[in-house]
C-alpha cells in the first residue's frame, strides 16, 4: 500500500489552507484530494464580493479569494489530485479514493486533515408539505446553475430561510431579471449577516417575513405556487395566517450541515450540535492524527475564518507527524446558558500552547452581554459584547496562564452585564 | 432647530455596524456614530447623498472550464445604475484564457468604472 | 397493427409485457408518464410481503403467496437485487395478540414459514423494537426490492425482444369495431386485445372502452412516508409491521436495500388521482404510529418525505377479468397492496386465463437477455479498475452520497428504455436519492443528460414535459 505522510481531504478554502500550513510547518509529503475538476470548493460559485477582508485586507469575489490561495499553494510541492473522490476512510487512516486516471487507490496516511465542507439542508430534511414539482432548489444549487452554467432557474421566486446564500441569491435573481416576492424565516430573527439583509433585500424592496415558514407547495410538474404561514413560539404554523404566492421557483436556504459520510465510516465521534466531529484545541478528532476543519467541522459565516481554521489544523497535523503533539489529560468545554455550541470540545490545559481560541455561537440575539468561561465556580475568562447574534460566530482567546491549574469541566455561558 | 437621526446597517464589511447619522432640518450631517472604522462614516455619507454599490455578475466565456466568467467592478457605482450595467453585460462574450483583473468592459455605461474578470479561466 | 395493447407501464404492465415478449405476438405498451414505473410502482413500501395477511379465498391471498415465491428467481434472472430480509408483525396488546393467532393460522394453511416469539426474544433480534411489544410473528420469506428498477428491467428486456413502448402518450379513446382502436394524444393503434393495467386510472380507461359506467371504481388511498438517511447501522434489519387493522397493514418501518429506512404509510382516501402531496397531519400521524412498534426512530435523519397513491377499488379484491361485454378487453385493476408482491403471479394469471395459447412461445434460444446495469458499489476494486481503464468516466464520481459514477449515469441513459429525465436517472442509478437530495449532483446530471441526448440543458426535464427546470440562458438578452 502507498504511504503518504499527510493526506488532506477536500480542496476548498479549508483544505488548501491546511495543506499550505502543513507544508510551511515542515511536512513535505502532502497529498491533497479534491472531488471537483479544480480546487476552490464552493467559493467558485460564490461570485459576489465580501471575501478576504481579514486575510487580504480587501473585498474579493469567491473565485478571486480561491485563486489567491491556489497561487500560494502552487508555490509548494503539495501533490494535488482533482476530480478525485474519497470513497472510504478507516479508523487506521487508510483512505480509498478514485479518479478517472488512477482508478481506485488506497493509501495509508500518517495524518489526515478532513476539510470536506458542508451540504445544504434539503426540502426533505425539513419535511415541507405539498407536492414535489421541479422548481424547488436549494439556494446553492440554483447558484451553481446561474453563476457557473449560465442558466436561469425561474422568473417569480420565493425564498425560504434567511441564510446568507438565500439572501445573496435573492439579489442575484433580481439582477438577472427575476422577480423575488419575499423571504420567509421561521425564526424571529434573520440568520444572515445584517449587511446582506440591507444590500440584498432592502436595496431591492424584497420583504422579509420573520416567524413564517412555507406550509404548502403546489404544482404537479413545475412549481406554480406556495403558501406561507406565521408560526408560534414553538415554530408551529398558526391556522388562519396563510398567505399565497404565485411563484415558479422556491429556493431553500434552511441551513448547512457538515458532510460526515466519511467520519461515520471511520467511527469518528460526532458533536451532537454542530453535526461535525468533536475536536480538541488542535482540531484533532477522536482518532489521533485525524484533524478536521472548515465547514466540514462546523459551519462558519466567513471564509476568512475557514482558512484560518484550516491553517490551525494543517499546522497541528505537521506537529503530530513530528511527534510533538503531546496530550496528557483532556478537559471538556461545554455550552452553557445562551450558547448553542462551543468548539473545541476538549482541551488539555497542561499541554496546550501559550494560547487557544474558543469558538461559539449564541442561541439568540442579545445586547450588552458577557461571555464567561468557568471551571466550577471559578471564572477563567470573561469578555463583554455589545451585540451577539446566532448568525455571527464569536471567538474568545484564552491564554494558558489564564487556565492556570484548572482542569476537568469548563462551561462557556452568556450572561447579562 | 429640529434634528433627525437615521440608522444604517453598514455593508462595507461583514461586521455590519449599526451607524446612526444625526441631521439638522436642512439635511446637513451633524454627527455620525456607531461605526467601527472610518469606512463606515464614508458609507453613511454616501447613503445620505448618493448610495454606491459594488456589482458582481458573469459574462459568457468560450473555451473555459465553465460557461460563465465571474466579473466584478473596479470600484462601486451609483446604486440606481446597477441594472444599466447588468444590461451592458448582456451578450458580452470573452474567450479563454483570461486572467483575473483583465478588463472585460472599460468605462462601462460611462461610469468611469471597468468591468474586470474576477478569476482567471 | 398489434396483437395486444397494454395500457400502463407500471410493475403490472411491465410483468405482462415481459411474459408476452416470450411469445410470438406483437405487443404495444402505452403510458402517459415520461418513464416506466412512475405511478404506484414508484411510491410504495417496496416490500414483497410473505402472503399471510389477505383474507382467505381472495385473489390477493392466492397471488401474493405465489408472487412471493416467484420473485427471487425473477430478480436473479434480471440481475436486480432481492433481499429476503424477513419481517416481524408486532403485537402490543392481548387483543392484537389474538389477531396474530389468525395470521399464524393463515400462514399455516398457506404453507408460509413463520416463527412465534415473545417480545423479549424479538427484541434480542431487533434491539429497537418497542418495549411495548409483547409478541411477534416472524415471517422470514418477506423480501425487499426496488420495484421501479424491476419494472424498468422487465420492460427493457421486453423491448429488447420486440415489444413496442410509447411513453408520454395518453390514451384518450378506445373503440371496439372488428378490433380495438386505441387513440392517444399522438396516434391511433389497433389490436385484438387490450390489457388495462392503468393503475389509479384503470376505471377511467375501462369507462372509455365501455362508453359507460364500469363495474368497479378506483378511489385512490394516499400513503405518506419518511425516508431516513443511510446509516452504518440502520434502526431495523427486518420489516416491522404492526398488527393489521381495518385500514390495511398499518404504518411500517422498512429497511431498504441501500441501508435507508422507510417509515409509513398512512392510508387516506383521496378524490384526485394525482394527489401525491404530503400533508403535515399525515406525516405527524405516521410519526406517532411508527413509534408504537419501533423506538429510537431517528427522525432527525429524515432526508425526504413522499406520498404514493394505492389504486384501491370498491371491490376489496384485485379485479383481474375479461370484460363481460367487451371480448378481449382484460381489466387488471384495483391492484392495491399486496399488488407489488403479487405482480409476477398476476401476470401469470392473466396469461393463463386470457391469453392462453393464442400465440406460440418463442424459441428460448431466440430470447435476448439484458445485461444488468453496472453497480460499482457492489464490485471489487479490481473489477472497478478494469471498468475505469475501458472508460475513465467510471472513475468520475458525480453523486457523492450514493457514490455513482458518470459512467453509470451514461449507461442508464444509453440503455434500451434508457433514462431521458433527471428522475429517470435517479430511479435507475441513484443520484438524488441520497442525503443531498440532488443538491450537489443535479447540475451534473443535467449536464450529462444534455450531452448524451444531444440537447440543450434547458431541454432537460425533471420528469414530465411540463416539469421544466432551467428556463433559459443568462446573458442572452433576457434583461
Amino acid at each position: 500500500m502507498i504511504k503518504r505522510e499527510l493526506v488532506v481531504i477536500g480542496g476548498g478554502s479549508a483544505g488548501i489552507a491546511a495543506a499550505i500550513a502543513a507544508y510551511n510547518n515542515g511536512c513535505k509529503d502532502i497529498l491533497l484530494l479534491e472531488k471537483d475538476a479544480e480546487l476552490g470548493g464552493i467559493l467558485l460559485q460564490c461570485i459576489h464580493n465580501g471575501f478576504g477582508l481579514h486575510r487580504f485586507g480587501e473585498e474579493l469575489s469567491g473565485p478571486a479569494y480561491a485563486e489567491k490561495w491556489k497561487d500560494s499553494l502552487a508555490q509548494t510541492s503539495v501533490d494535488v489530485r482533482t476530480s478525485t473522490t474519497v470513497i472510504h476512510l478507516t479508523s487506521d487512516k487508510h483512505i480509498t479514493y478514485v479518479n478517472p486516471n488512477e482508478g481506485y487507490v488506497t493509501v495509508e496516511a500518517g495524518a489526515i486533515v478532513l476539510a470536506v465542507g458542508c451540504r445544504e439542508r434539503s426540502r426533505g430534511a425539513i419535511a415541507t408539505p405539498g407536492y414535489r414539482p421541479s422548481g424547488v432548489w436549494t439556494a446553492g444549487t440554483a447558484q451553481k446553475y446561474i453563476n457557473m452554467q449560465g442558466y436561469m432557474v425561474g422568473k417569480r421566486v420565493f425564498i425560504l430561510g434567511s441564510g446568507d446564500i438565500g439572501l445573496i441569491m435573492a439579489r442575484r435573481m433580481v439582477l438577472e431579471g427575476a422577480k423575488v416576492l419575499g423571504v420567509a424565516e421561521i425564526m424571529p430573527y434573520s440568520n444572515g449577516l445584517p449587511r446582506n439583509i440591507k444590500q440584498c433585500l432592502d436595496d431591492f424592496d424584497i420583504p422579509l417575513y420573520l416567524s413564517h415558514t412555507v406550509t404548502d407547495i403546489r404544482g404537479k410538474a413545475r412549481l406554480n405556487g406556495i403558501t406561507i404561514s406565521k408560526v408560534d413560539e414553538k415554530l408551529t404554523p398558526i391556522p388562519g395566517t396563510e398567505m399565497d404566492f404565485d411563484v415558479d421557483t422556491l429556493l431553500l436556504s434552511v441551513g448547512l450541515i457538515p458532510d460526515t459520510a466519511l467520519l461515520n465510516e471511520a467511527g469518528i465521534k460526532l458533536h451532537n450540535k454542530t453535526k461535525g466531529a468533536t475536536v480538541n484545541e488542535h482540531m484533532e478528532t477522536s482518532i489521533p492524527g485525524v484533524f478536521a476543519c472548515g465547514n466540514g467541522l462546523h459551519v462558519h459565516d466567513l471564509v476568512d475564518f475557514v482558512s484560518m481554521e484550516g491553517e490551525e489544523a494543517g499546522a497541528a497535523a505537521a506537529k503530530y507527524l513530528r511527534g510533538e503533539l503531546i496530550r496528557k489529560e483532556d478537559s471538556v468545554i461545554e455550552a452553557g446558558n445562551g450558547i448553542s455550541y462551543v468548539l473545541p470540545s476538549y482541551i488539555d490545559t497542561e499541554a496546550m500552547e501559550e494560547s487557544m481560541e474558543i469558538k461559539c455561537r449564541v442561541t439568540g440575539n442579545a445586547r450588552n452581554v458577557k461571555l464567561t468561561l468557568k471551571n466550577g465556580d471559578k471564572l477563567i475568562k470573561e469578555i463583554k459584547k455589545l451585540r451577539v447574534a446566532p448568525s455571527e460566530m464569536e471567538k474568545i482567546e484564552v491564554k494558558k496562564a489564564e487556565f492556570g491549574a484548572a482542569k476537568g469541566r469548563f462551561v462557556l455561558a452568556l450572561e447579562e452585564l | 432647530m429640529g434634528e433627525t437621526t437615521k440608522t444604517y446597517t453598514c455593508i462595507v464589511c461583514p461586521r455590519g455596524c449599526d451607524v446612526t447619522a444625526t441631521l439638522n432640518d436642512k439635511g446637513d450631517i451633524l454627527s455620525i456614530e456607531g461605526n467601527f472604522c472610518p469606512r463606515g462614516e464614508e458609507y453613511v455619507r454616501n447613503e445620505l447623498t448618493h448610495p454606491m454599490r459594488q456589482l458582481t455578475s458573469t459574462v459568457i466565456i468560450k473555451g473555459g472550464l465553465y460557461d460563465r466568467l465571474p466579473v466584478i467592478l473596479s470600484s462601486p457605482i451609483p446604486k440606481d445604475r446597477m441594472m444599466d450595467v447588468m444590461k451592458a453585460l448582456d451578450g458580452v462574450e470573452v474567450s479563454s484564457p483570461i486572467s483575473r483583473g483583465d478588463v472585460v468592459i472599460s468605462d462601462v455605461c460611462g461610469l468611469g468604472v471597468d468591468v474586470v474578470a474576477s478569476r482567471s479561466m | 397493427m398489434y396483437d395486444i395493447i397494454i395500457i400502463g407501464a407500471g410493475i403490472i404492465g411491465s410483468f405482462i409485457a415481459h411474459d408476452l415478449s416470450k411469445k410470438l405476438c406483437n405487443v404495444l405498451v402505452i403510458d402517459k408518464e415520461a418513464d416506466v414505473a412512475n405511478g404506484a410502482t414508484m411510491a410504495n413500501s417496496a416490500i414483497v410481503h410473505a402472503g399471510y395477511d389477505p383474507e382467505p379465498g381472495t385473489l390477493k391471498a392466492k397471488l401474493n403467496v405465489r408472487g412471493n415465491r416467484m420473485y427471487p428467481g425473477i430478480c436473479e434472472s434480471l440481475g436486480e437485487p432481492y433481499v429476503r430480509c424477513s419481517a416481524f408483525v408486532a403485537a402490543t396488546s392481548e387483543a392484537e395478540s389474538r389477531i396474530l393467532d389468525t395470521l399464524a393460522e393463515r400462514a399455516g394453511e398457506r404453507d408460509i414459514e413463520y416463527r412465534d416469539m415473545d417480545g423479549d426474544s424479538a427484541r434480542e433480534l431487533e434491539e429497537n423494537l418497542s418495549d411495548d411489544v409483547i409478541r411477534v410473528l416472524e415471517f422470514p420469506t418477506t423480501g425487499i426490492i426496488y420495484p421501479w428498477n424491476i419494472a424498468i428491467a422487465l420492460m427493457e428486456e421486453a423491448v429488447m425482444n420486440g415489444v413496442d413502448l410509447k411513453l408520454s402518450e395518453e390514451v384518450v379513446d378506445i373503440t371496439k369495431e372488428e378490433r380495438y382502436k386505441v387513440t392517444t394524444d399522438r396516434g391511433v393503434y389497433e389490436a385484438d386485445m387490450v390489457i388495462n393495467a392503468a393503475g389509479v386510472y384503470a376505471d377511467r380507461i375501462y369507462a372509455m372502452a365501455l362508453k359507460g359506467e364500469p363495474d368497479f371504481h378506483i378511489k385512490p388511498r394516499r400513503g405518506e412516508y419518511y425516508v431516513i438517511d443511510e446509516m452504518a447501522k440502520p434502526v431495523v434489519n427486518r420489516v416491522i409491521y404492526p398488527v393489521p387493522g381495518p385500514d390495511g397493514k398499518g404504518v411500517l418501518v422498512v429497511p431498504t436495500i441501500h441501508n435507508n429506512v422507510l417509515i409509513g404509510p398512512n392510508s387516506q382516501p383521496v378524490d384526485d388521482k394525482e394527489a401525491v402531496c404530503n400533508t403535515s397531519e399525515a406525516l405527524n400521524d405516521v410519526k406517532a404510529r411508527a413509534s408504537k412498534t419501533v423506538k429510537n426512530l431517528p427522525f432527525d435523519k429524515v432526508i425526504r418525505t413522499f406520498a404514493g397513491l394505492r389504486p384501491s377499488g370498491d371491490t376489496h379484491d384485485f379485479v383481474i377479468e375479461e370484460s363481460k361485454t367487451l371480448a378481449g378487453f382484460v381489466n387488471v385493476a384495483c391492484i392495491e397492496s399486496p399488488g407489488l408482491a403479487s405482480a409476477p403471479a398476476i401476470s401469470e394469471y392473466v396469461i393463463d386465463n386470457f391469453v392462453k395459447d393464442a400465440y406460440p412461445d418463442k424459441n428460448a434460444s431466440d430470447y435476448v437477455h439484458r445485461k444488468p446495469i453496472t453497480f460499482m458499489t457492489g464490485m471489487s476494486d479490481e473489477e472497478r479498475n478494469e471498468l475505469i481503464s475501458k472508460d475513465p468516466d467510471y472513475g468520475r464520481i458525480v453523486c457523492r452520497c450514493c457514490l455513482v459514477s458518470k459512467g453509470e449515469v451514461k449507461e442508464a441513459i444509453n440503455r434500451p428504455v434508457g433514462a431521458t429525465t433527471v428522475k429517470g436517472v435517479k430511479k435507475r442509478v441513484g443520484p438524488g436519492l441520497g442525503r443531498c437530495q440532488g443538491g450537489f449532483c443535479e447540475p451534473l446530471i443535467v449536464d450529462i443528460l444534455a450531452g448524451e441526448l444531444g440537447v440543450d440543458r434547458a431541454d432537460i426535464r425533471y420528469d414530465s414535459a411540463e416539469s421544466v427546470m432551467l428556463i433559459g440562458q443568462t446573458k442572452k438578452g433576457a434583461l
